[in-house]
């Protein structure tokens, strides 16, 4: 038997933010790949310290819903689920490519197989391609369009910068869109001044944050101007210095990010059968539905109202 | 009732290593079966007549088959639950581990210990439903066919307040996912961050679950309990006491490790009681050292101080580096009363509950609000002096 546990942060505060987690482990539950899936959380229950002896299966991919390889990815998680023989060395990434270490949590004497973030797989250029996609409701989205990955960034870890940078680099690389840049909230080049960066009139902007909450929610859309307040809301796209801003939400609501999740299981031994097909296809069909199925809590007017 | 044949003849491919299980036993020697029931007894059985036999202890084979095929799971918490949920003796119990599981779903100690059911018991039992009480779920097993019981189990879930309701009231479930949006909200739609608060919400019910789904409905209601039971059940349970977590912990709650002692009672009375949590802390100070505080009457075992103590240790670690100040300000007696009063109301989450014009409660709004007219300066503080500087 084998099992898949997604780790993620939850929160004490907003219920909303555990959303994305059980969405995305539902949409692997459907599949049958594993004999077990769970959710766990640091901030909700299961907590990382209870969620392995929930399980039967002797063989559990534990796949950390978080953005950078830092804080909780290398320190907080592996203490708390027991991976007493743990070091980030076991990884041996360069910031950004760690992939998968097999250890043992010593409660329950299971092997664990803990994988990198989901933030710095490669599938994750795509799903903030997708995101792009959906934001401006064209599956060819690319041409006369820039767009701008956004991510927490912090000075106290340099592998929060690394991951927005990789997957802005990468889509640069593929020649689609006409700009492509990466910005932060926390350090230079900032999110403020997203206007500064771009020639193109329509500048699709994506964050590369797992949950919907306070940063993407509320901080964001107020530093790049698109609303005096956010409770008010905003218009998708917005105008903002004579530029057209397109601006939902956290890219971690995507459908696609179940196949990220699947991905770092497979890559770490799982046997997942055809399930990737089945969350690809299932993903494209909800993308294809427009924005019906992608979250805007708090985005005002939708696109042509 | 009458046996399956092919619940029989899934038995007699395991006939000849031996069954011995929940009071059935066939053994085979030189090609001859013997078969005991508590009741009864064969022996020098060729196959027919172990066939025969068979058919006679229906009950034991449709047992036999429900708990060795359709629940499976030797040794599991999952397989133990279940066998708690119908009053089944419980093979990997440790006979000499005293501390007071659920297991009558009730408060009475003298109840706490195993009750028992044999299959014959058991099976009058499910015809009508055994009822179990974990937390604020109220669990029914029972037979999917209470006519002609086949052996096959379902379980039936609610909330212990809806007991006594009709089921036509309630609203119908049968996805164990279901429960992750119940238990999230209260009654009053707030946020419920502690899955064991005891604030779960009434008006549902989960009919028809297999035993696999619902130990899956209740692990969403309140995750890892089964677990930790199970491991209590078999007297393995691993606590970590409060100085051992606190010690754990890095970045901002890097701090709560310098909390002091009596400060630890406190917040163990403030959160860790039977009014605001489910479950019955099982960690101390630390080993040998064990809190003077009640660690509760609740149903499962807490084995390590939460992320909500956790989260709140660290705020109580920076208030508790503040020096203490004599101030000097002006009350009545009666006002000095209110300040309990108010407390005290907050504290036991009872504001909703004072009504608009009772002016007699030291806590109603307008008493507050009167107060603070009288005692707030312009800036809105109260009026106190420093007087120890």
């Amino acid at each position: 038997m084998q099992a898949l546990v997604i780790a993620a942060h939850g929160s004490h505060l907003n219920p909303d933010a555990s959303d994305p987690t059980y969405a995305h482990a539902d949409t692997i539950r459907e599949t049958g790949a594993f004999d077990e899936v769970r959710e766990a959380f640091w901030k909700e229950e299961p907590h990382f310290r209870e969620v392995i002896r929930t399980l039967e299966s002797d063989e559990v991919f534990v796949v950390p819903l978080f953005i950078s390889e830092g804080y909780f990815t290398e320190q907080v998680i592996p203490r708390e689920l027991r991976l007493d023989d743990w070091d980030p060395e076991k990884w041996d990434s360069d910031g950004t490519s760690a992939s998968q270490a097999t250890l043992e949590a010593t409660d329950v004497g299971k092997t664990i197989h803990y994988c990198g973030p989901v933030g710095t797989h490669d599938a994750m250029t795509d799903v903030i391609v997708q995101r792009a996609e959906t934001a401006m409701e064209d599956p060819d989205v690319g041409e006369g369009v820039g767009l701008s990955v956004v991510g927490h960034g912090t000075d106290r870890n340099e592998n929060s910068a690394k991951a927005i940078e990789y997957h802005s680099d990468r889509i640069a690389d593929r020649d689609r869109f006409d700009e492509v840049k990466a910005l932060f909230m926390d350090e230079e080049p900032e999110v403020d001044d997203v206007t500064d960066y771009f020639e193109s009139d329509d500048i699709v902007v994506v964050p590369l944050f797992i949950a919907d909450g306070y940063h993407t929610q509320e901080d964001i859309p107020e530093d790049m101007g698109l609303t005096e307040d956010y409770r008010l809301g905003w218009d998708v796209p917005a105008a903002v210095d004579g530029h057209r801003i397109w601006y939902t939400g956290a890219v971690g609501t995507e459908d696609l990010m179940a196949d990220v999740v699947l991905e770092r299981a497979a890559d770490a031994g799982a046997d997942i059968g055809d399930a990737r097909e089945a969350v690809r296809e299932l993903a494209a069909s909800a993308a294809e539905a427009g924005t019906d199925s992608s979250p805007e809590p708090n985005a005002g007017a939708g696109a042509g109202d | 009732m009458t046996v399956a044949t092919d619940d029989i003849e899934a038995l007699l491919a395991h006939a000849s290593d031996g069954i011995a299980f929940d009071g059935l036993h066939v053994t085979e020697t030189d090609g001859e079966y013997a078969l005991e029931t508590p009741g009864n007894e064969w022996t020098g059985l060729d196959d027919d007549a172990l066939r025969l036999a068979l058919d006679s202890a229906a009950a034991y084979v449709t047992n036999w088959r429900y708990w060795q095929k359709t629940v499976g799971g030797e040794g599991t918490a999952r397989r133990a639950f279940l066998r708690w949920c119908e009053r089944a003796p419980l093979a990997d119990a440790d006979p000499d581990e005293a501390t007071p599981g659920p297991w009558s779903g009730g408060a009475d100690e003298a109840n706490d210990r195993p009750e028992t059911l044999g299959v014959a018991d058991r099976y009058d039992a499910l015809s009508d439903g055994i009822d179990r009480e974990w937390g604020q779920l109220s669990i029914t097993a029972r037979f999917v066919d209470i006519d002609a019981p086949n052996g096959e189990r379902v379980y039936d879930l609610w909330h212990v307040e809806d007991a006594g309701s009709d089921l036509a009231d309630l609203e119908i479930h049968d996805d164990p996912r279901d429960a992750r949006e119940l238990a999230t909200y209260d009654e009053d739609g707030r946020y419920r961050p502690l899955k064991t608060a005891p604030t779960l919400p009434d008006g549902w019910a989960f009919t028809g679950l297999s035993g696999a789904e619902l130990v899956e409905t209740v692990e969403f209601f309140y995750p890892a309990t089964v677990a930790n039971w199970h491991r209590e059940l078999r007297g393995n349970l691993d606590v970590d006491h409060w100085l051992e977590t606190a010690e754990r912990q890095t970045g901002i709650y890097d701090v709560i490790d310098e909390l002091p002692r009596e400060a630890v009672e406190w917040m163990a009375e403030a959160c860790c009681v039977d009014s605001q949590c489910l479950r019955r802390r099982e960690w101390q100070y630390e080993e040998g050292d064990d809190l003077a505080v009640d660690g509760g009457n609740g149903p499962f075992p807490c084995r390590e101080p939460c992320s909500l103590v956790v989260a709140a240790a660290r705020k109580w670690a920076t208030l508790e580096s503040e020096d203490e100040h004599t101030y000097e300000l002006e009350l009545t007696t009666s006002e000095l009363n209110q300040l309990e009063e108010l407390i005290d109301a907050v504290a036991e989450d009872r504001t909703d509950e004072i009504r608009e014009a009772d002016v007699y409660d030291g806590a109603n709004r307008y008493r507050a609000r009167y107060l603070r007219a009288k005692r707030f300066d312009a800036e809105g503080d109260l009026e106190a002096t420093r007087v120890d500087d």
